[in-house]
C-alpha cells in the first residue's frame, strides 16, 4: 500500500493540476493581454519614478497631451489634447484639451490637473527624482532648485479649463514627443489631495482601489512581485476603440523563466529574450521571435581622471581595437555596431567616428607611450552582476590581442556598481543608456559638467557651447547639424567607447495585433487587440 | 516547564536584539547607496529624499529611531518600493512563503518518512539501496537544477502544470515548486528516519516483541515509529523555518511572490527597512520553530520529559 501511494502521489498531483486551457488561451477569451514586465514597479506615482518598467504600467493608467502612435515613432496623435500650436520659435505652446476628457472616476480632466501635476513634480519638497524632464519649461529648474518660490513665475498657465499654455526657456521643436513621457502626464488633483498634501511623498492615492487615471485602463490590483492588473477604463475618451478588457503586467525577473513561461502559454509577450536563446528560438519557434531597434546604446564608460586613461589617444586606441561586428554577431545578438553614443533618430544621423582598425589602434597606443602595451597599467573593467560577462570577456581578449594590454574584470551588485561609477571609483565600466524621447538631447545633455549621469570626469567647454548653440536654434535642420558637430567632438574625445546600438530581443504571440516595432518601445496599450 | 518557557523567552529577546543590532550595522557597512539609480538624482532632490527616509541623521540616531519604531511593530517604509510600508510588503509576501513552506514540508514528510521506514524495515535490501540512492541524488542535486528541469518538462513540454506563477486558490500552481522544494528535504528526512528507525529496531524490546510473534508491521508502526522519528522531528522544525525563509531559488525559478525575493532585492538595493523587517521575522520564525521542535522532542522522548 505504502509503495503504491509513493508511486501514485506524483500522478495524483499531476492529475489535480492538469490544465485544460493555457493561461494565454484563457486570457485570449477574456481579452486580457499578458505582458512580461521584468520587475516590480517602484511606484505607480509618475512623480516618484524614473524607469521603463514603471513607464509601461503608467502609460496604461495615464495619458499625456499627445498619445503614442501604435505604428510610427514620428506621428503625434491626439491624447488628452485634441490639437496644439506653437509660436514661430517654438518657445510658446498652447494645448487644447478635449472637452470630453475625464478621469476614470468621471471627474472632468482640466488644464488645472496638468498644472497641478507640474507644480507637484517641480516642488522642491516632493523630491521628484525626474523633475529635470520638465526643465524645458521656463523657470522650472529655478523653482525646483528653490531659487524662486513663486510657482506663478513658472511658464505654465491655464487661461481656461481646456487650454494649457507652456512657455519654454528655449526653442523645443520636439515638445510633442517629450509630452509623451510620463513626467508630463496629469495627476488627479482631487484624488492626490484627498489622501494627503500635494508634496507628500507617499500616500495611498496611488494604491489599487484609490488610483484614478485618464488612460485607457484602470488599476485593479497590484500584488508585489506577482502582477499589476489593469482593466478597461469606461471613462476613457476613446474607450469605444479599446479592444482589450485589461492588461496584466507580470514582473518575471529571470528571463529564462520568462521565456519558458511564454513557450508554455503563460504570456503574450516577454520583456526580453536572453541572447543565448535567440538562435534556439529562431530554429524552433521563429514565429514568436522579435528583434527590433531600440533607442539605447551599450558603451564602455571611461574614468578620464585616471592616469593613462586621461589621454584621448589611449581611449581612441582602446575604441579602435574593438571589433564591434564580431561582438554583435556572436554575443550581443540583434544589436548593431555603434560608432557614436546617439543612435539614428529620424533625421538625426551622427557621423560614425570609430570602427575596428587594429593598425591605427596600435599606432595610437605607441604614440601615447605604450608600444605593444608595454608599461600600460593593469586596469579593471567594472560590470554589474547582471551585466554581460561574455561581452567584457570578448573585449578583454580583443584588447590583449590587438594592443597587448590586459584588463581584469570586476563584478559588483547593482547598488555598488552604480555608486562606484557616480563616485568615479572605477577605471572603466560596461554601461548602457536608453533614450527617454526621440531627440539627440536625451543622449547628449548627460555629458555636460556636473551632470549626475556623466560619471566620466570628462567635460568640454566647446562641447557645451555647441549644445547651448543648438538649444537656441529655431530651424530644425540647423539645430541637428550643430548637434552633429557636438557629437563629433564628443566622439573624438572618447570619454565613452561606443559598442552597440541596442536591439530589443523578445517574444510575441501572433494573436497580438496592433503591436508594431517602435524605437522607444512605448506601445499604445489602447490600440492593441487579441485575435486568436 | 514554566521556568523553561520563561528562560526561552528571555533568551529569544536577547537573540532578537543582537540580531537587529548586527543586521543594522552590517547594512550600514555595505558599500553603495540606497538612493542610487541608473538615472542619477540631482543633489538637491537627493537631499529631500534622504530626509524623508531619515538617512540624513547620524547612524546611531537612525539605529535608535528604527529600533523604537520596530518595538511598536512598525518596520518603516521601503525605499525600493517608494515609501510602501514594510509591514504591507511582509503582509502580502509572507503568507505565500508560508503556504509554499507548509506544502513543501508536507511533500517532504509524506515522501521522506515512509521511504525512511521502508528502507529501515528492508535494511540492506533492494528497496533500502534504491530509496537511499534516490535520497542521495535528491540531496546532491540542487533545487536550481531540479526546478528548471521540472518546469521545462511538466510546464513547457507537457503543458500539464504552470511553468511558473503562484495562486493560493489554484493547486496546480503549487505542485512544481512544492515538489522541487520538498524533494531535497524529503531526501534528508528519509535518511534521518532510516537511521532513527534502525536504532530503535536494534533495541531489546523489539527483539522481545519479535520473540512474542508480534507482526513486523506492528513492531514498526506501534513500537518503533515514535522513538524512530525523534531525529526526523528534531530536523523538521529548523527545516521548516529554513524552507519558509530560504526558498529564494524556488521563488525565482517559479516566479513566486514570496518573501525571499523581497529579501534579496532589498539587499541588492540597500533597502535597510525591508532587510531589517524580514531578518527579524526570520529570526522569530527560527526561534519559534526551535522551540516547537523542543516541545515535540519532549513529547516523543520520555527521558527528556522527565528532565523538563
Amino acid at each position: 500500500m505504502t509503495h503504491r501511494a509513493l508511486f501514485l502521489l506524483p500522478a495524483l498531483l499531476c492529475l489535480t493540476g492538469c490544465q485544460r486551457e493555457t493561461q494565454v488561451e484563457v486570457a485570449n477569451r477574456e481579452k486580457i493581454l499578458l505582458v512580461g514586465n521584468s520587475s516590480d514597479p517602484k511606484s505607480l506615482d509618475p512623480h516618484l519614478v524614473t524607469g521603463v518598467i514603471e513607464s509601461n504600467v503608467i502609460r496604461a493608467l495615464l495619458e499625456g497631451l499627445v498619445a503614442d502612435d501604435p505604428e510610427k515613432d514620428n506621428a503625434y496623435p491626439p491624447g488628452a489634447a485634441t490639437h496644439w500650436e506653437h509660436n514661430e520659435n517654438y518657445t510658446e505652446w498652447t494645448f487644447h484639451l478635449r472637452p470630453d476628457g475625464k478621469w476614470s472616476d468621471g471627474a472632468p480632466l482640466t488644464a488645472h490637473d496638468f498644472i497641478f501635476a507640474y507644480h507637484r513634480l517641480l516642488h522642491p519638497e516632493l523630491g521628484g527624482p525626474y523633475a529635470e524632464m520638465l526643465y524645458f519649461i521656463k523657470n522650472a529648474a529655478e523653482y525646483n532648485r528653490g531659487e524662486i518660490t513663486d510657482f506663478e513665475q513658472v511658464g505654465v498657465s491655464a487661461p481656461d479649463d481646456l487650454t494649457l499654455k507652456l512657455s519654454l526657456k528655449e526653442p523645443v521643436p520636439f515638445l510633442p514627443d517629450i509630452t509623451r513621457h510620463y513626467t508630463w502626464f496629469p495627476v488627479p488633483r482631487h484624488v492626490v489631495l484627498k489622501f494627503g498634501k500635494m508634496t507628500d511623498r507617499f500616500t495611498k492615492w496611488s494604491d489599487a482601489g484609490n488610483y484614478v487615471g485618464n488612460g485607457p485602463f484602470m488599476l485593479k490590483d497590484w500584488r508585489f512581485n506577482d502582477r499589476v492588473e489593469t482593466v478597461k477604463n469606461p471613462n476613457y475618451w476613446n474607450a469605444a476603440n479599446v479592444k482589450l478588457n485589461g492588461v496584466r503586467f507580470i514582473p518575471v525577473e529571470n528571463f529564462f523563466t520568462e521565456s519558458r513561461g511564454f513557450l508554455a502559454g503563460q504570456l503574450h509577450t516577454t520583456y526580453q529574450l536572453p541572447p543565448s536563446l535567440v538562435d534556439k528560438v529562431r530554429a524552433t519557434t521563429p514565429q514568436f521571435l522579435r528583434q527590433e531597434p531600440y533607442v539605447a546604446t551599450d558603451f564602455i564608460r571611461v574614468n578620464t581622471t585616471r592616469p593613462v586613461l586621461d589621454n584621448p589617444k589611449v581611449r581612441m586606441a582602446l575604441s579602435l581595437a574593438i571589433d564591434r561586428k564580431l561582438l554583435c554577431d556572436n554575443i550581443m545578438q540583434g544589436n548593431t555596431p555603434a560608432g557614436t553614443i546617439t543612435p539614428t533618430m529620424g533625421d538625426y544621423k551622427p557621423d560614425s567616428v570609430v570602427s575596428f582598425d587594429p593598425e591605427r589602434a596600435k599606432a595610437l597606443l605607441a604614440e601615447a607611450g605604450y608600444p605593444d602595451g608595454k608599461g600600460f597599467p593593469r586596469y579593471k573593467i567594472l560590470i554589474s552582476s547582471s551585466g554581460s560577462r561574455a561581452a567584457v570577456e570578448a573585449l578583454q581578449a580583443m584588447w590583449r590581442q590587438t594592443l597587448g594590454v590586459m584588463f581584469d574584470i570586476t563584478s559588483k551588485d547593482w547598488g555598488s556598481y552604480v555608486s562606484s561609477q557616480q563616485s568615479l571609483d572605477f577605471d572603466i565600466s560596461l554601461a548602457a543608456w536608453s533614450g527617454d524621447y526621440l531627440d539627440p538631447t536625451t543622449f547628449l545633455l548627460m555629458w555636460t559638467k556636473g551632470n549626475g549621469n556623466n560619471n566620466t570626469g570628462w567635460h568640454s567647454d566647446e562641447y557645451e557651447r555647441l549644445l547651448s548653440e543648438a538649444a537656441v536654434q529655431v530651424e530644425p535642420a540647423h539645430r541637428l547639424e550643430v548637434f552633429k558637430q557636438a557629437e563629433r567632438l564628443f566622439a573624438e574625445a572618447q570619454p565613452i567607447l561606443p559598442i552597440s546600438y541596442r536591439s530589443r530581443n523578445y517574444l510575441l504571440r501572433p494573436e497580438v495585433k496592433g503591436w508594431h516595432p517602435l524605437l522607444l518601445d512605448n506601445h499604445n496599450w489602447g490600440a492593441i487587440s487579441l485575435e486568436p | 516547564m514554566f521556568k523553561v518557557l520563561l528562560s526561552r523567552f528571555l533568551q529569544s529577546v536577547i537573540v532578537l536584539f543582537v540580531l537587529y543590532t548586527i543586521t543594522f550595522f552590517l547594512c550600514k557597512a555595505m558599500p553603495g547607496d540606497p538612493l542610487s539609480s541608473e538615472k542619477a538624482m540631482p543633489p538637491h532632490i537627493k537631499k529631500v529624499v534622504e530626509e524623508y527616509y531619515d538617512l540624513n541623521k547620524p547612524v546611531t540616531v537612525q539605529y535608535a529611531n528604527r529600533l523604537g519604531k520596530l518595538l511598536q511593530g512598525d518596520p518603516g517604509p521601503s525605499i525600493r518600493l517608494e515609501g510602501r510600508p514594510v509591514a504591507e510588503i511582509i503582509g502580502q509576501a509572507f503568507p505565500i512563503s508560508f503556504q509554499l513552506g507548509v506544502i513543501a514540508m508536507f511533500v517532504a514528510i509524506t515522501i521522506g518518512i515512509p521511504a525512511g521506514c521502508i528502507a529501515a524495515a528492508r535494511r540492506n535490501g533492494l528497496l533500502d539501496t534504491l530509496s537511499m540512492s534516490v535520497a542521495m541524488i535528491g540531496i546532491c542535486l540542487p533545487s536550481f537544477v531540479i526546478g528548471p528541469l521540472l518546469a521545462e518538462y511538466f510546464g513547457r513540454k507537457l503543458e500539464a502544470l504552470p511553468a511558473y506563477g503562484w495562486s493560493s486558490s489554484n493547486p496546480a500552481t503549487w505542485v512544481l515548486p512544492a515538489v522541487t522544494l520538498g524533494l531535497a528535504y524529503a531526501a534528508y528526512l528519509s535518511r534521518l528516519t532510516r537511521a532513527g528507525m534502525l536504532e530503535t529496531l536494534s533495541q531489546d524490546f523489539v527483539r522481545t516483541a519479535r520473540a512474542k510473534g508480534v507482526p513486523g508491521w506492528k513492531i514498526l508502526v506501534r513500537h518503533c515509529l515514535r522513538g524512530g522519528l525523534i531525529p526526523a522531528v528534531a530536523y523538521i522544525g529548523p527545516a521548516f523555518a529554513g524552507i519558509v525563509s530560504g526558498s529564494l531559488v524556488i521563488e525565482t525559478v517559479f516566479q513566486i511572490p514570496g518573501l525571499g525575493r523581497h529579501f534579496i532585492k532589498s539587499i541588492e538595493t540597500r533597502d535597510t527597512s525591508v532587510i531589517l523587517g524580514v531578518t527579524m521575522l526570520y529570526g522569530m520564525l527560527v526561534i519559534l520553530a526551535n522551540f516547537l521542535t523542543d516541545v515535540a522532542g519532549i513529547w516523543l522522548n520520555p527521558r527528556l520529559r522527565k528532565s523538563a
